[in-house]
C-alpha cells in the first residue's frame, strides 16, 4: 500500500538521520513540533499528570544525553522534549506527517536508550464514520508511529499498541476544531 | 373470584404493595409520521381487582406501541364518546362516526395472589366483526409484556406482518467524564421501559451483538487494557472471553444459526475478518489484504459475508463467500459505505453512507445495487433492523448530544428516542 510505503520511507529517513546525529532534536524545546499542529491549546496534556512526580534525580542515558532528561519521569516535565506525546493526523489517514518526525525521533531515542521502559501507543480517531472502522484506523495510526520508533532502535516489546477508535475523545465539538484534536496517537509513558 | 375472607385478604395485602412503577430510561417521540396511517381506537381496559386501578395501563401501552410503528393513528381517549369494555356494549356506529376503522377493547381481572387474566378483542368497526380476541393469564411482572403481545397481534392482524413490540433493544451509554466516565451496556424493552445494565465499566464497551436465539450478547470490552470479545448469557450474567489476541478484537457478528462468530482481528498484522467456530473455537481467516477489513455481517442464507474494506482507497462494502474466496465490491456511490447489516428478508443491507462529510443511514438493494438514503442527520451510524424489518434503529447526534433514532424501512416515519441522561449509541434490536 502506498500509505504504508510512505511511512516506511519516512521512518527510514528518520532512522538514518537519527544515526548520523543523535542530537538532531536538541533544538527542540518544550514548544516543539508537538504543539505546532492544529491543536496547540493544551490538549497534549490529556491523561498525563504533569510535574507532581518530579524527583530531580539525574539519569544517565547512553550517548551522554544526561542533561536533557532530568528527573525520574521526564515525560511529565513541561520543559522536557519528551513532554509532547501526541501525534495528529489528517482525516481518514494514517500517514505520519513530516512535522512530527522530530517528536517521534525524540521519543525513539529516549526509549532506545531505556530498553526497560515500556510505553503504550494509543491510536484514536474522530467521531466521523463507523466505530469499528475507526478502531482499525486508530490502530493503523498507532502502528505507523510504533514502526517508525522501532526502526530507530526501540525494542518490539517496549511498545504496546491499543486502538480506542472514537471511544475516547478529548474534544467534543462536532466540527474540524474538535475532530482534528481527536485524530491522534498518544505515546503513554508509565505514570 | 375475589377473596371474601377478610383474614386472607389482610395476608395478601403485602403482595399488592407493588413495586414502584419502573422509571423509563427513555421516551420515544415520533418526529415525522406517515400519511395514510390506519385509524384505531384503543379503549381503556376494564379492571376488576383489589386496587382501584390496574397495575399497568394496558390501553396506553398498546396505543403507544401502535402509534410508534407509524402504521397507526390512535384516537385520543378524550375524543372517545364511550369507553366500553365488553363486546355487548360496543356501538360500532359511534366509532364509525369518529372515523375509526378499528376498535380495541379489553379488561383485566385479578384472579389471585399476583395472578391476572387480561383479555382483549379487536373489531372491524365498519363490519362490526371481531378480527381477533385473546385472553392471557399473567403475573404482575408480565403485564407490560402481555400488553406488547396484544400490540403484536393487532399489528399482525391488520398489517399482515408480525409485530416486534415484545422484542428488546441493547445499547451502549456513556456517562460522566474523565476518571468518572462510566460505560454501560444496557437492555430495555422495545418501548424503552425496564432498562437494565448488562455490564458497567470504566473502559469503553462496544459492538453489542445479539445471538440469534436472543439469549446472549457478544460485545467488545476494553476493561483489561485493550479490546477483548466476550459472550454473556443474559439471564445468568455469566460470560466467557472468546477473543483476546494482540491487537484488535472487534466487530463480533453471529452466523444466522448461532454456531459461528465472524470477527475482526489484527493479530496477523492488520485488521482482517476471521470466523470462529463457537463449538471447537477454531479460527479461520476469511480476508487477506494489507488494507482494513472489518465489520462483517452474515447474509441470511449464511453463504456469504459482507464487510467494510478500504482496499480500494476508501471504505466500501465487499461481499465474500463465507467459506472464503474472492471478495466482490458492492458499493460504488459515495465516499464512504460501511458497517452493513442485513434486512430480515436478506434482500437489502442497511449501512452508513458518507458523502462530502455527511454520514447517513442508507439502504443498499443487493440485486440492483441502488442506494436509498433514509436519514437526515450528519453523524448517523450503527443501523439495526427490527426483527420484522419494519424499522431501523440507529445512533445520531443532534449537535448537542448522542441519541438514538428510528426510521421506517421506507424512510417515511421518523422517531427520536430521548434518554434521561448521558450519551447513547450502538443500538441493536433483539431477534424475536
Amino acid at each position: 500500500m502506498k500509505r504504508l510505503n510512505r511511512v516506511v520511507v519516512l521512518a527510514f529517513i528518520i532512522s538514518t538521520l537519527g544515526a548520523c546525529s543523535l542530537f538532531k532534536t536538541n533544538g527542540q524545546d518544550g514548544a516543539g513540533d508537538g504543539t505546532s499542529g492544529p491543536d496547540a491549546d493544551g490538549v497534549t496534556t490529556q491523561g498525563i499528570e504533569a510535574g507532581g512526580e518530579f524527583m530531580g534525580i539525574e539519569t544517565k542515558g547512553p550517548g551522554g544525553s544526561r542533561d536533557r532528561y532530568q528527573g525520574e519521569k521526564p515525560w511529565n516535565d513541561p520543559q522536557s522534549p519528551l513532554y509532547n506525546t501526541v501525534v495528529y493526523f489528517e482525516f481518514d489517514s494514517s500517514t505520519v506527517e513530516l512535522a512530527y518526525e522530530n517528536l517521534i525521533a525524540t521519543h525513539a531515542e529516549y526509549l532506545a536508550a531505556h530498553p526497560d521502559l515500556n510505553v503504550i501507543m494509543e491510536g484514536h480517531a474522530d467521531e466521523r464514520g463507523t466505530r469499528e472502522y475507526n478502531i482499525a484506523l486508530g490502530e493503523q495510526r498507532a502502528n505507523g508511529v510504533a514502526k517508525m520508533m522501532k526502526l530507530q532502535g526501540v525494542g518490539d516489546v517496549q511498545i504496546k499498541v491499543i486502538s480506542y477508535g472514537e471511544e475516547k475523545q478529548v474534544a467534543f465539538d462536532h466540527n474540524e476544531t474538535g475532530w482534528s484534536q481527536n485524530r491522534r496517537v498518544e505515546i503513554k509513558y508509565p505514570q | 373470584m375475589l377473596i371474601k375472607n377478610p383474614i386472607l385478604l389482610m395476608l395478601l395485602i403485602p403482595v399488592f404493595l407493588l413495586p414502584p412503577v419502573l422509571h423509563a430510561g427513555l421516551t420515544i417521540e415520533i418526529t415525522e409520521g406517515m400519511e395514510g396511517a390506519l385509524p384505531i381506537a384503543v379503549v381503556p381496559f376494564g379492571w376488576q381487582g383489589m386496587e382501584k386501578t390496574s397495575p399497568v395501563d394496558f390501553a396506553a401501552i398498546v396505543a403507544a406501541d401502535l402509534g410508534r410503528s407509524g402504521r397507526f393513528k390512535t384516537l385520543p381517549q378524550k375524543d372517545m364518546l364511550s369507553m366500553p369494555n365488553n363486546a355487548a356494549r360496543v356501538q360500532f356506529r359511534n366509532w364509525r362516526v369518529l372515523g375509526q376503522d378499528n376498535l380495541v377493547i379489553g379488561h383485566a381481572r385479578e384472579t389471585g395472589s399476583d395472578r391476572y387474566v387480561v383479555s382483549f378483542q379487536l373489531f372491524d368497526a365498519f363490519r362490526g366483526e371481531q378480527l381477533a380476541g385473546f385472553s392471557f393469564p399473567a403475573t404482575g411482572r408480565e403485564l407490560r409484556g402481555v400488553s406488547h403481545r396484544i400490540s403484536d397481534i393487532i399489528y399482525e392482524t391488520l398489517i399482515g406482518e408480525p409485530g416486534a413490540f415484545t422484542t428488546r433493544i441493547a445499547y451502549v451509554t456513556g456517562e460522566g467524564a474523565g476518571d468518572n466516565k462510566r460505560y454501560k451496556l444496557q437492555i430495555a424493552d422495545a418501548d424503552g421501559y425496564n432498562p437494565q445494565s448488562v455490564i458497567t465499566s470504566r473502559e469503553p464497551l462496544m459492538s453489542p451483538a445479539w445471538s440469534p436465539d436472543g439469549l446472549r450478547l457478544a460485545y467488545v470490552s476494553f476493561e483489561h487494557h485493550g479490546p477483548a470479545i466476550y459472550v454473556q448469557t443474559l439471564r445468568t450474567g455469566k460470560r466467557e472471553k472468546l477473543a483476546a489476541f494482540p491487537g484488535i478484537n472487534g466487530a463480533p457478528a453471529w452466523s444466522p444459526d448461532g454456531s459461528q462468530l465472524a470477527l475482526t482481528l489484527s493479530k496477523d498484522g492488520n485488521p482482517d475478518v476471521y470466523v470462529m467456530n463457537l463449538i471447537s473455537r477454531s479460527l479461520r481467516r476469511l480476508t487477506k489484504s494489507y488494507a482494513i477489513d472489518t465489520e462483517p455481517a452474515w447474509a441470511r442464507d449464511s453463504k456469504s459475508i459482507v464487510f467494510t474494506s478500504d482496499r480500494g482507497g476508501k471504505p466500501q462494502l465487499y461481499r465474500i463467500p463465507a467459506n472464503g474466496g474472492k471478495p466482490k465490491r458492492l458499493t460504488m456511490e459515495g465516499d464512504y459505505n460501511a458497517r452493513a447489516v442485513f434486512s430480515p428478508n436478506g434482500k437489502t443491507v442497511a449501512m452508513v453512507h458518507g458523502n462530502k462529510g455527511v454520514y447517513r443511514i442508507a439502504l443498499l438493494d443487493l440485486s440492483s445495487g441502488a442506494i436509498r438514503i433514509l436519514t437526515k442527520g450528519s453523524l448517523d451510524e450503527s443501523p439495526s433492523f427490527a426483527p420484522n424489518g419494519s424499522m431501523i434503529l440507529y445512533a445520531t447526534n443532534d449537535g448537542r448530544q448522542a441519541l438514538l433514532s428510528a426510521v421506517s424501512a421506507d424512510g417515511k416515519v421518523h422517531q427520536r428516542l430521548v434518554f434521561d441522561s448521558g450519551e447513547v449509541r450502538e443500538p441493536v434490536w433483539s431477534p424475536y
